[in-house]
């Protein structure tokens, strides 16, 4: 019974800390484009502009609600928050610390220590498409669906390299799947990042693609075209598919520091383990990973203020014609190396 | 084929080599850029709160002065109506009556004075025509309005008032209030 009160917390924790991390990402994000360009940004909104999340939020509350007349009502309105549960969904597996312990008993701080933990993100990313393709269908208008075709082809493109390269990530870890086993394999500083940095730069790249960030940004080009899949939406529909990208990107961040940074692991974590309380050491690893994940999430915004978008043509042939290739030959190394040298 | 001028160039489009097609070198060099700007000085002023200090060459909106007694410098000459490009000035001249000596500084003075700042091109020929050091254009902004009508300001914008100074010294070097 306890074990579901732990997790119930848990889940509610890190829901919460999902929603605050995007909201705050919006205000990261005009903070850190102001900085890289000699400006200081929003700043009127309580002190250094904090508010300002806050105050985005209510003008999305408050803007007129249309939904199109022509549009399939119902699709409509369930395509923004399929994206946005698939996007909160991929948290549920990802380790967070060291266990916990109340009165002798250890709660795993992870909602889900499944054995296929890696598949089951890959799918809940691919889930995402589903929330892009519906949302433009059921507009109803042809640059909604072609903003979508465009954001689902890119996204599907970009996940089969994206599993590739992790592939050679398991055949490190014994081939599990499970998240908390490829955390425990990477203790002190065996990072995967030092034995995979092709991987490692592989599923860099395509995590940008999924996360439609920029220099994949094309799904909505927001510069040069009209909003793509979501521009039949207005009010908190839209704000659901803003926020949902937000959320998407922490996740990423929180998968690459899993896979590859070691999660919640850093030198001298075992150390303090001897010294300190279990609870406060499992606090210290949990605040390493996410400090892990602010700094991915300040890397995907400051690389965002810093190359311009590819083209179409150019997006696929590196989807397709390099990452693809780069990643199966990775795969075809690390299986050479592991058999031929052992461990 | 015969060149017909000598004026054209060979244009080159040489292949990315590799380590250019690789892009990362390229991205990470420009990486290198974007935080180096993370930590420059901002550039940006809040600006109500603070304010640009203007050159002291601006030319901003007019002012009708007072001498050190409160009495106004203006006698309706129209030497800057005359000098004026843009036609923005009118003056009725007046005549000072007994017991006005306090408000103005010579017998005659202007009852009427109306700059129509939608006319005026902030020239300054005024300031320069003016021979009793009456008319300077200050670095204070021209506020905006709602109608054209509101924009032809008459003495109760123009002329200073004598609790609240403004200051000209930039634009007259021995000026002392």
């Amino acid at each position: 019974m306890s074990i579901l009160i732990f997790k119930a917390i848990l889940v509610l924790f890190i829901f919460v800390a999902s929603l605050g991390i995007a909201a705050y990402s919006t205000y990261a994000e005009r903070k850190i484009a102001a900085f890289l360009q000699d400006r200081i940004g929003p700043d009127r909104a309580g002190p250094f502009g904090l508010l300002q999340p806050i105050a985005d939020g209510t003008k999305m509350f408050l803007k007129e609600e249309i939904i199109p007349t022509v549009s399939d009502k119902w699709l409509f309105i369930l395509a923004p928050s399929m994206f946005m549960v698939t996007a909160l969904m991929t948290s549920a597996v990802i380790p967070w610390g060291l266990p916990m312990e109340f009165g002798g008993v250890k709660y795993a701080l992870q909602i889900a220590d499944i054995n296929v933990g890696i598949l089951y993100i890959m799918g809940v990313l691919s889930l995402g498409v589903y929330g892009i393709m519906i949302g433009g269908w059921s507009s109803n208008n042809k640059y909604a669906l072609l903003g979508a075709i465009r954001a689902s082809s890119q996204m599907i493109s970009y996940e089969l390299a994206m599993g590739m390269s992790i592939v050679a990530v398991l055949l490190m870890t014994d081939g599990s799947l499970s998240l908390n086993a490829i955390v425990e394999g990477q203790k002190g500083f065996n990072w995967n990042v030092f034995y995979q940095p092709v991987a490692f730069i592989i599923f860099l790249v395509c995590s940008f693609a999924e996360a439609n960030r920029t220099p994949f940004d094309l799904p909505e080009s927001e510069s040069e075209l009209i909003g793509g899949f979501h521009t039949e939406y207005s009010s908190m529909k839209l704000g659901l598919y803003l926020f949902g990208e937000y959320i998407n990107m922490f996740i990423s961040s929180a998968i690459i520091s899993t896979l590859f940074f070691g999660g919640y692991n850093f030198p001298g974590l075992e150390y303090l383990g001897t010294i300190l309380p279990v609870n406060l050491v499992s606090l210290i690893s949990m605040g390493a990973l996410f400090t892990k994940i602010f700094f991915f999430i300040f890397f995907f915004m400051w690389v965002r203020w810093t190359i311009p978008r590819f083209r179409y043509d150019q997006l696929m042939r590196l989807g397709w014609q390099v990452l693809m290739p780069l990643a199966i030959i990775n795969v075809l190394v690390t299986g050479a190396i592991l058999t031929f040298f052992g461990n | 084929m015969t060149q017909l001028t000598n004026r054209s160039k060979v244009v080159s489009k040489p292949e990315m080599t590799f380590a250019e097609k690789m892009y990362l070198p390229a991205i990470l060099s420009g990486l290198r850029i974007t935080i180096k700007h993370l930590f420059k000085k901002k550039a940006t002023l809040k600006y109500p709160e603070e304010t640009r200090e203007f050159a002291p060459v601006y030319r901003g909106m007019h002012v009708l002065k007072r001498d050190d007694l409160g009495r106004e410098n203006c006698t309706a000459c129209g030497l800057c109506a005359v000098a004026c490009p843009a036609e923005a000035i009118t003056m009725d001249a007046a005549e000072r009556k007994k017991g006005e000596e306090h408000l103005y500084r010579e017998e005659k003075y202007a009852a009427k004075y109306e700059i129509n700042m939608l006319r005026c091109i902030f020239c300054g020929l005024c300031e320069e025509a003016c021979p009793k050091d009456a008319i300077y254009l200050t670095d204070r902004i021209v506020p905006s309005e709602y109608s054209r009508g509101e924009f032809v300001f008459g003495k109760d914008m123009l002329v200073e008032k004598i609790d609240a100074r403004v200051d000209i010294s930039k634009r007259k070097k021995d000026y002392t209030i």
